[in-house]
């Protein structure tokens, strides 16, 4: 009687376990069988040609992908000093009182739901930035990144710090040993000893920032242009997922624009496959060199 | 593991909403069981606010009637009639060709209904020392060939072109009216740094801020923080400022017809409710929310 019970829920936790595995299939045949017809229906050169203007059967991506990643691209340029810094106070440097404070408030930054930073990214950062740079208009892919910053730092800080965590203190204390300064043993040792987890922190807080939708789409004036130099940061931009998230609720499913969307739809998932590879198999790397030192 | 398991439920979320568009069926066709009659109403960004209006004072009077009305855009709109989920579609903008084909693949013929008028105020920041334009400026303003407003006779400061999505009836109808200045061969169409903001809201309140901005927006959304311009549809014509009453008798050139878009012809509540639109008392509503009544009524 125990055992069928045990074999049922172990069968239970199976199905459960493997199940993500079979959404992931089933998400990516989908957007296979949607999408790929667009690389048959439009020609190639028109595809990736520079102007987005979908009701005149323009479909030219160009200016979208060059959009995603100015504004990703920015993002974590902007979170990585921030979200490793944070990282590195909170375990290395700070009180555990502090701690107790500043861990709660990273995770509800984390709670904020995109469309509100949005909203407040419409409101105060967008004319804040107009009149201090005196741009044009402040709805630009600056803005827009600093939006996805905002989201994606406490990612990085997350898993970075856990990476700082698991650096053994034995490697901190003979460093100590040698006379070494708390800045000698942050900047020499721990973060060397951390590196992989760092680079995976700083991955998946990309993969946060390419997949984000709501925010960017209210603050970066969804402008097709292309990357034309450093005046790009500052001018509007149209990212993938802007572009998905408006126009998918006007096409008629089946038609050429319908295919393109979910064209662009495949072109985000292998990004994002592609960021989640390269950061676990550094993870991996980490594991077993970490072993390997433990042998040694 | 807790990402894992947000994860998780993500997927079930993306499959529950992917099982959700295969049966667009079902959402029409459950509430006819119950005692309650109801009417999905969706489409026109433009037309939201006033079938809202009309819908919650038809609701107080027949309290039997329940009325949902979403936005989204007309042709979110068309394409929810044409996918069953919706009984009646408000449009900002006459159907498509196509959208009627694929209408018919589907068993029905859409018929339209005229519900309102409404002009397109072409509107700029306060500051801005502009107040008329020829229709013609306004199209090479936004096709890009003007990039100053010096070279209009203002100040020297960029022009930040704004429109609305191009799921939006009022983009399509500027860029065929103003953009294309009505002409069929035209195949010019919005310079590509224009901003394409999702709601008309969007528009009002970047205009409300922006000093280099220009936009457009349906009547009703004109508040007094932005400016309207005042057009004229040849350089020696008169400039008009969109009003109800230079609507009615013709001089403002960019107004249209709001429409609805049932499926095939309308019976029953259906019927009864797109009547009580025509009514003077339903068309008064249109006025006191800034549109125009559409003209039988008078």
């Amino acid at each position: 009687m125990k055992r069928r019970q045990e074999k049922l829920i172990t069968n239970i936790i199976r199905i459960a376990g493997s199940s993500s595995i079979l959404f992931i299939m089933l998400i990516f045949f989908f957007l296979m069988r949607e999408g790929l017809p667009a690389l048959t229906e439009v020609k190639l050169s028109d595809l990736f040609s520079t102007r987005w203007y979908p009701i005149e059967d323009l479909f030219g991506i160009l200016p979208l992908l060059s959009g995603s990643l100015i504004v990703t691209v920015f993002s974590i340029l902007i979170a990585l000093p921030l979200g490793v810094g944070t990282a590195i106070y909170i375990g290395e440097i700070a009180p555990k009182s502090v701690n107790e404070v500043l861990k709660p408030t990273i995770e509800i930054l984390a709670g904020i739901p995109s469309v509100v930073l949005g909203f407040l990214g419409i409101l105060v950062l967008s004319p804040l930035m107009r009149e201090t740079f005196n741009l044009p208009t402040g709805l630009t892919a600056f803005t827009g990144a600093f939006l996805l910053a905002l989201i994606s730092i406490p990612t990085i800080v997350s898993i970075a710090e856990d990476a700082i965590y698991a650096v053994p203190n034995t490697y901190r204390d003979a460093a100590y040993a040698l006379g070494a300064s708390k800045w000698q043993v942050i900047w020499n040792v721990v973060l060397p000893a951390a590196r992989s987890g760092i680079l995976t922190a700083v991955m998946l807080g990309v993969g946060r920032s390419l997949g984000e939708t709501m925010a960017v789409m209210m603050v970066t004036g969804n402008a097709p242009t292309v990357f034309r130099g450093l005046d790009s940061f500052i001018a509007p931009v149209r990212t993938m997922t802007a572009t998905i998230a408006s126009e998918m609720g006007e096409v008629a499913s089946g038609s050429l624009h319908y295919h393109v969307l979910f064209f662009i739809g495949i072109i985000l998932f292998v990004f994002s496959l592609i960021i989640n590879v390269s950061s676990s198999s550094t993870l991996a790397k980490r594991t077993a060199k970490s072993r390997a030192k433990m042998v040694s | 593991m807790n990402r894992s398991a947000s994860g998780f439920l993500f997927s079930v979320l993306l499959l529950l909403s992917a099982c959700g568009l295969n049966n667009p069926q079902d959402s029409a066709q459950s509430p006819a069981s119950s005692s309650q009659t109801y009417i999905e109403n969706k489409g026109s960004d433009t037309l939201v606010n006033l079938a809202l209006a009309w819908a919650e004072k038809y609701q107080n009077d027949h309290p039997e009637v329940q009325i949902s009305v979403t936005g989204g855009g007309s042709g979110t709109g068309f394409t929810a009639l044409i996918n069953g989920t919706i009984d009646l579609a408000n449009a900002s903008r006459g159907i498509k060709p196509e959208e009627t084909d694929e209408a018919q693949k589907n068993g029905f013929e859409p018929t339209e209904f005229i519900v309102a008028n409404d002009a397109i105020a072409v509107i700029v920041n306060p500051l801005n020392s502009i107040s008329q334009l020829t229709l013609e400026q306004v199209s090479r303003i936004y096709k890009g060939e003007y990039t100053n407003w010096l070279e209009l006779g203002g100040e020297d400061r960029p022009i930040v072109r704004l429109s609305r999505e191009t799921n939006s009836g009022t983009h399509v109808y500027f860029l065929e009216e103003v953009v294309r200045l009505g002409s069929k061969d035209d195949k010019s169409i919005f310079s590509s740094d224009t901003l394409l903001l999702p709601s008309s809201e969007g528009i009002i309140s970047e205009v409300r801020d922006n000093p280099n901005a220009i936009g457009y927006d349906g009547l009703g959304y004109v508040t007094e923080e932005v400016k309207m311009v005042a057009l004229a549809s040849t350089p020696g014509g008169g400039y008009i400022l969109p009003s109800a009453q230079t609507v009615k008798n013709g001089q403002y050139p960019i107004a249209r017809h709001l429409f609805m878009y049932t499926r095939g012809q309308p019976e029953g509540i259906i019927r009864t409710y797109l009547d009580w639109i025509m009514s003077a008392e339903a068309q008064a509503i249109v006025t006191e929310l800034g549109f125009v009544p559409i003209a039988s009524q008078q």
